[in-house]
């Protein structure tokens, strides 16, 4: 659905991004990870034909940007950091010209706003102007704003930027429930967001692309030995002469109550703790896999570059 | 196409949401019907004079002491007036973010431009037909030059095309608003003051600044003189600056 290929763009000397490549399939929700300044917004502008790339090429729905920016115009919603309001316009009125020059016919123009100011949950405040709307409207509004043509593509720059909790949740969960109808892009500096929304993740940091992939498939990769963390029965010592001289058991340590267990590359002694605890007698309240959590994958990403 | 005229009637309308047009429109109407009194009044002194002197009564006529200074004057007002009704027209949307809807809306760079500076130009027409009331008063109690008043108001219709655009571009480089106000009111400046430096060039030098300067132009319509070359220099002014602002759009995507 969307093809970035050896993307670069300069600004002067700066660079912006530099030799990005990532593909999103339809129906997908990418999150798009990474530092202030890293490049995210440059990305999404390029994407979205507001700007023109230095060199290299993204494609969407089938269209080149840069060859054909009229035809992948009519597909994407785009969602910029501050939500492109005019400030002297009420909700219907604006949503109404949005939809005049996104290209919504005339005779389903009504529906598709009263659908939208639905879904958005701006019925209360569709005949007040925008400019005395509170950020989390105006955040809607802005939402309402990039999918009221119904776009194939939807590109969104930090939707909950600045929103309470609860509105927070409902902008997820909103997200959430277009997946599959459209092919979203989702920029955030959150991270459980990515976790909650997102099917894929695409880390970037100055510019350059340090992790592209499938959420579970980023956990495995980080994985590259197991950790296990038990909760055993019985006196600390002894579990812990128990554990160690295990196959594939490389270091044993104490911490919170909690017993982790680093395993050797390549092996997975689970059984064999099991059978071991079992044997000796004591009681196993709990065995589990110790998973990276993406902030861990995160930092690491990020740090190993600077 | 169908987009430019959508954008047309959003701008022209947000014109009016704010109290831009209002205050513009008022003090324009108030300033020129203060002008039109005054030159009547002056106009009512000489005609006394005439009395008493017969021979001035024959160089007594509207069309120079009524509508050649009036429109003269009105032409500096909208000098003045024309760089604050463009200078929002791409500078705010900058400064408020909205531009990256606009340039990533499937509307073209070309669409926004015309309709950007259409959008002004047909304020300018509402501003201006606050004008018609003074030949229409005029005509119901003098006998003025009917030729005269419609070539001055082609003259002056031109050259607000041509002040429009040349503000559109102002407003183009730059998201400031004051700082488009500054750059255009003195270009504009510049090319009216570009015919007083006509007088001390040389010959070929005279010829290419009074063809340049904006109200010799103009001047030339108050005659009552529809030329070509008034017309083709309003016109080309006004598709340069248009054109400028284009490339100026076009050219922000790569910077």
């Amino acid at each position: 659905m969307i093809e970035v290929k050896n993307l670069t763009k300069k600004y002067g000397d700066k660079i912006g991004i530099e030799d990005v490549s990532f593909r999103v399939e339809k129906g997908e929700i990418l999150g798009f990870l990474g530092p202030n300044g890293a490049g995210k917004t440059t990305t999404m502008r390029i994407i979205t034909g507001f700007l023109a790339p230095t060199s290299g090429s993204a494609i969407v729905c089938g269209y080149d940007v840069s060859e054909n920016p009229m035809e992948v115009k009519k597909r994407t919603g785009y969602l910029p950091e501050h939500p492109p309001l005019y400030l002297d316009m009420t909700v219907s009125s604006y949503l109404d010209f949005v939809a005049k020059i996104k290209g919504v016919n005339r005779k389903d123009r009504k529906s598709v706003i009263d659908e939208v100011i639905e879904k958005c949950g701006l019925k209360d405040v569709r005949g007040r102007l925008i400019k005395n709307l509170s950020k989390g409207y105006r955040q809607r509004v802005g939402i309402a704003q990039a999918i009221v043509h119904n776009p194939e593509v939807l590109v969104l720059d930090e939707p909950t930027l600045g929103l309470d909790p609860q509105q927070i949740m409902e902008i997820r969960n909103f997200i959430k429930s277009l997946k599959g109808q459209h092919t979203i892009i989702l920029s955030t500096h959150i991270l459980p967001e990515v976790t909650m929304v997102c099917t894929r993740v695409l880390i970037i940091n100055k510019g350059r692309l340090v992790a592209e992939d499938a959420l579970e498939e980023l956990y495995k990769k980080e994985r590259e030995k197991l950790i296990l963390s038990l909760r055993i029965e019985g006196e600390k010592e002894a579990v812990l002469k128990l554990l160690k001289p295990l196959k594939g058991v490389q270091s044993v340590e104490s911490k919170n109550g909690e017993i982790l267990v680093e395993c050797s590359k390549g092996y997975d002694p689970r059984d064999e703790i099991l059978r071991a605890v079992v044997s000796s007698g004591m009681k196993l309240l709990e065995m589990k896999e110790n998973l990276p959590t993406l902030e861990e994958i995160y930092i690491k990403r990020i740090s190993q570059e600077g | 196409m169908k987009r430019i005229f959508y954008l047309i009637s959003k701008e022209f309308r947000s014109y009016f949401y704010s109290p831009i047009a209002y205050v513009l429109i008022a003090f324009f109407t108030f300033l020129s019907g203060y002008m039109f009194f005054n030159i009547c009044k002056a106009y009512m002194i000489q005609m006394l004079m005439s009395a008493r002197y017969p021979w001035f009564a024959e160089r007594l006529n509207l069309t120079d002491f009524i509508i050649r200074p009036l429109y003269g004057n009105l032409s500096v007002i909208l000098m003045l007036l024309v760089p604050i009704m463009t200078m929002r027209l791409f500078a705010e949307e900058k400064r408020q973010g909205t531009s990256e809807l606009l340039y990533t809306s499937p509307i073209s760079s070309m669409e926004i431009t015309v309709g950007k500076f259409l959008s002004a130009f047909l304020l300018f027409l509402v501003m201006i037909a606050f004008t018609l009331p003074f030949p229409i008063i005029l005509l119901k109690y003098g006998n003025p030059e009917k030729g005269v008043i419609i070539s001055t108001y082609l003259g002056l219709i031109l050259m607000g095309a041509s002040f429009i655009s040349l503000g559109t571009f102002a407003s183009a480089i730059t998201e400031n608003q004051v700082i488009a106000a500054v750059v255009s009111f003195s270009m504009l400046l510049i090319f009216w003051l570009i015919g007083w430096a006509s007088q001390a060039a040389g010959e070929i030098g005279e010829k290419v600044f009074s063809y340049l300067s904006f109200f010799e132009h103009f001047n030339n319509f108050t005659k009552g003189l529809i030329d070509t070359r008034d017309i083709t220099y309003y016109l080309s002014f006004t598709i340069f600056g248009v054109f400028l602002t284009y490339m100026t759009i076009e050219s922000s995507r790569w910077r």
